[in-house]
């Protein structure tokens, strides 16, 4: 069953009313220092040594500069103005109604076919109990755990991890991304609130795809949301973040965290289609995304990064592959789509450091309108890796002639024995093929999400099935009015 | 069906069709032949709506409907099918795909229930068997690495599908072998009945063999100078276009 019909059964079916915590109390007040990381780790009556990683964290990111880059351009954030301890957000900050949420965010919804009570969560209206019904059910999240348990799966939140299994959080949090690896990542590892913990035992194939979507208190991971999933030896796992539906979020900065860990022979699969709201068409109240996500893979093991990138006003994120294991295998399917005023530079590392190890990257970038998409990928061949082989395709899409892409292939390699092949096309939606599409019928609009859909095709079949079809209608509505 | 008069057209501001009229009606096959450049191509396009392609003055309408107040896609709906001379690659979105969303267009512009997924697949297949080209090419691109042949049939096979009452081939026997020829003959004949027209565009004679048209025009230099029947094809075969457009042969 889809999660949207998994929600509507739900939602359907009648909620009891009751929970619901005191917000405001929960909330901290703008500022960051030491008080404010002690206070959120006592909140979360978390153990000294996190407190100390925590703190740790906020010392290296105190010493950081103020990260720049050549292609994205916004104003600068002011850190004295977040609050680090808003999740639950603000009720009455919240709009009050459907009424109170951007139309276009609306209409989107509604090609969607989102029914309303989803639509009031997603928008974030001021409607606890619709929130409480979808995420702290307890069918929806038990029926999931009790099969996940018989299969030896943890799959839970990460403050719940650091309680339940210390040992495994204490031994990789941190040791994909170092606390001080970068700007944002240093203020995540001091500050983060919530998000993933999975971990899969030797040896076994979990038995469904996980999907953030089903995690309780879903709503509760905030604008540093930290992800951690360990596969353990010969262990498979297929793991899906986010939603087609854009969410809108009152907290404009995001800075997550994701670690992925292949122990030997272990084969881990990180699906996203991220949809935040991208701001109106003058890219005003778009969230800023910047993202840290890597993985490492032990001998023989395999990481599979595919992504759907269509919201956010700025998105700066590279998922990455440290291929540390002899005949580990790395991989990277992106699609990026830009329009209005939205910027994205995104990419991904792959490090060959073990002997016979590959990495595949296939990158499709489209923009339209005033919009900027920048591809920027890294191959490193250590000096160790012999007969590493890395293979890059990265395309760019334009739709008009006020957008613009660019790609940024850096290549290092310190090994005569590696193959690294690299192709990059840039390509416009013909007048030509549009004409064919109209000639047999379609309307422009049409034609345009048809081609566009063809041009990202070898992306969209490596998403899990379900995931692919709603990718594909994400596309199409992002590009209504993006022809003309 | 076709009624056009006294067409003036630009293409990028140059003016390429010059006062033609033609007439076609239901059942007829028509068939127009004239110099490189002499505006046979231009002529389809207008009639398809292809932007950039200009109608300055006169007439150009279908079954009494005046086309320039229609998009592409609606006179598509209408009815009118071109075949492209250079048809285009549309890489990743398979021929089935497109058919599909095609069919459904079309279809339900002129009231039809769209095809079943069954029904679907098995007009494509026999589609595909009617112009010889193999089933795998549902499932490739549109027109992706096709040879220039394949191409060819390819839009002979979606005019079969989509049922246009008005098609125009433009030359869509360049780079057919002989027996290519043939097959695609074959399939625009299947397609001849009272209700439907043709307008084929040709340089050769030997397509007029296997489809035997009822006019033959001579376009030179944007207008219609001659019309003839079938044995004018011949005589142009024989002599050229110099006697007809006044130019040396
Ligand atoms: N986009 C364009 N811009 C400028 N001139 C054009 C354009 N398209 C067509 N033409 C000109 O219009 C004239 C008619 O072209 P058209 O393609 O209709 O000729 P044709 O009769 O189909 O020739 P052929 O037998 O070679 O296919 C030519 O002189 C051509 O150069
Ligand atoms: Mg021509």
């Amino acid at each position: 069953m889809s999660p949207n019909a998994e929600i509507n059964k739900l939602l359907e079916s009648g909620y009891e009313a009751g929970f619901v915590t005191d917000i405001e109390s929960d909330t901290l007040p703008p500022g960051l220092n030491e008080e404010v990381i002690r206070t959120i780790s006592k909140r979360k009556n978390e153990p000294e040594w996190l407190l100390e990683w925590r703190l740790a964290a906020y010392r290296r990111w105190l010493e950081m500069d103020y990260p720049e880059w050549a292609h994205l351009d916004y104003p600068e954030v002011d850190f004295n103005k977040v609050s680090y301890f808003s999740a639950p957000k603000s009720m009455k900050d919240r709009p009050k109604s459907l009424d109170e949420v951007d139309p276009e965010l609306l209409r989107t919804y509604e090609k969607l076919g989102i029914p309303l009570h989803e639509q009031e969560m997603l928008a974030g209206v001021q409607n606890p109990v619709a929130v409480d019904a979808v995420f702290d059910s307890v069918s929806v999240g038990t029926t999931f755990r009790k099969q996940l348990e018989e299969a030896g799966v943890i799959f839970c939140s990460i403050s719940e991890a650091v309680h339940s299994h210390p040992e495994l959080v204490k031994k990789y949090l941190g040791s994909v991304v170092p606390q001080g690896d970068n700007f944002y990542a240093a203020l995540n590892s001091a500050v983060f609130s919530d998000g993933s913990f999975v971990y899969i035992p030797k040896g076994v194939r979990c038995p469904m795809e996980l999907s953030t979507y089903f995690r309780i208190n879903e709503q509760n991971t905030g604008q540093f949301e930290r992800t951690l999933i360990i596969a353990d030896e010969g262990s498979h796992v297929s793991y899906l973040e986010g939603c087609t539906a854009p969410m809108r979020d009152e907290n404009q900065l995001h800075a997550a965290v994701v670690e992925l860990v292949a122990l030997p022979g272990a084969n881990i699969k990180y699906s996203t289609v991220q949809n935040w709201y991208p701001g109106d068409e003058e890219g005003r109240g778009g969230i800023y995304n910047f993202v840290t996500k890597r993985g490492v893979c032990f001998d023989n093991a395999k990481i599979s990064w595919t992504q759907v990138e269509t919201g956010s006003a700025i998105t700066w994120k590279y998922p990455s592959v440290i291929l540390r294991g002899d005949n580990s295998i790395g991989e990277f399917y992106s699609v990026a789509l830009t329009r209005h005023k939205q910027q994205a530079d995104t990419g991904t590392k792959m490090i060959h450091l073990g002997k016979n190890t590959k990495s595949t990257i296939v990158s499709k970038g489209i923009s339209a309108s005033k919009s900027s998409n920048v591809y920027r990928g890294l191959v490193r061949i250590g000096p160790g890796a012999e007969n590493a082989r890395n293979f890059t395709q990265c395309d760019s899409m334009l739709i008009g002639d006020t957008c613009a892409a660019h790609t940024f292939p850096y290549i290092e390699s310190r090994n005569p024995t590696a193959v690294i092949e690299h192709e990059a096309t840039t390509s416009k939606v013909s007048e030509d093929q549009l004409f064919l599409c109209q000639s047999r019928g379609l309307d422009p609009e049409k034609a345009v999400s048809m081609i566009v859909n063809g041009f990202c095709k070898e992306v969209f079949q490596e998403l899990p099935m379900e995931f692919a079809v709603e990718a594909r209608a994400l596309l199409e509505i992002s590009l209504e009015g993006a022809v003309g | 069906m076709l009624d056009i008069q006294n067409l003036h057209a630009t293409v990028e501001e140059k003016d390429i069709l010059k006062g033609l009229t033609l007439k076609v009606n239901p059942g007829e096959v028509h068939a127009i032949m004239g110099p490189n450049g002499s505006g046979k191509s231009t002529l389809t396009n207008v009639i398809a709506g292809r932007e950039g392609y200009e109608v300055k003055e006169g007439q150009l309408n279908f079954e009494g409907q005046d086309l320039t107040e229609l998009s592409p896609e609606e006179r598509a709906r209408a009815g009118i099918f071109l075949a492209f001379q250079y048809p285009v690659e549309i890489p990743g979105v398979s021929n089935m795909e497109f058919l599909r969303a095609s069919l459904e267009e079309v279809r339900a512009a002129q009231g039809k229930e769209p095809y079943d997924a069954v029904t679907l697949l098995r007009k494509t297949r026999e589609a595909c068997q009617q112009v010889d080209l193999d089933q795998a090419f549902l499932k490739r691109g549109v027109n992706e690495g096709f040879s220039g042949g394949e191409k060819k049939r390819n839009e002979i096979m979606q005019m079969l599908l989509l049922e246009p009452k008005l098609a125009l081939l433009d030359e869509t026997d360049s780079g057919l072998d002989i027996d290519a020829l043939q097959v695609v003959a074959k399939g625009v004949n299947s397609l001849r009945s009272p209700d439907r027209a043709i307008v084929l565009v040709t340089h050769y004679q030997r397509l007029l063999d296997f489809i035997v048209p009822d006019f033959v025009h001579v376009l030179s230099n944007g207008r219609i100078v001659k019309t003839g029947g079938k044995e004018l094809a011949l005589e142009l075969e024989e002599k050229g276009y110099g006697w007809i457009t006044g130019e040396e042969a």
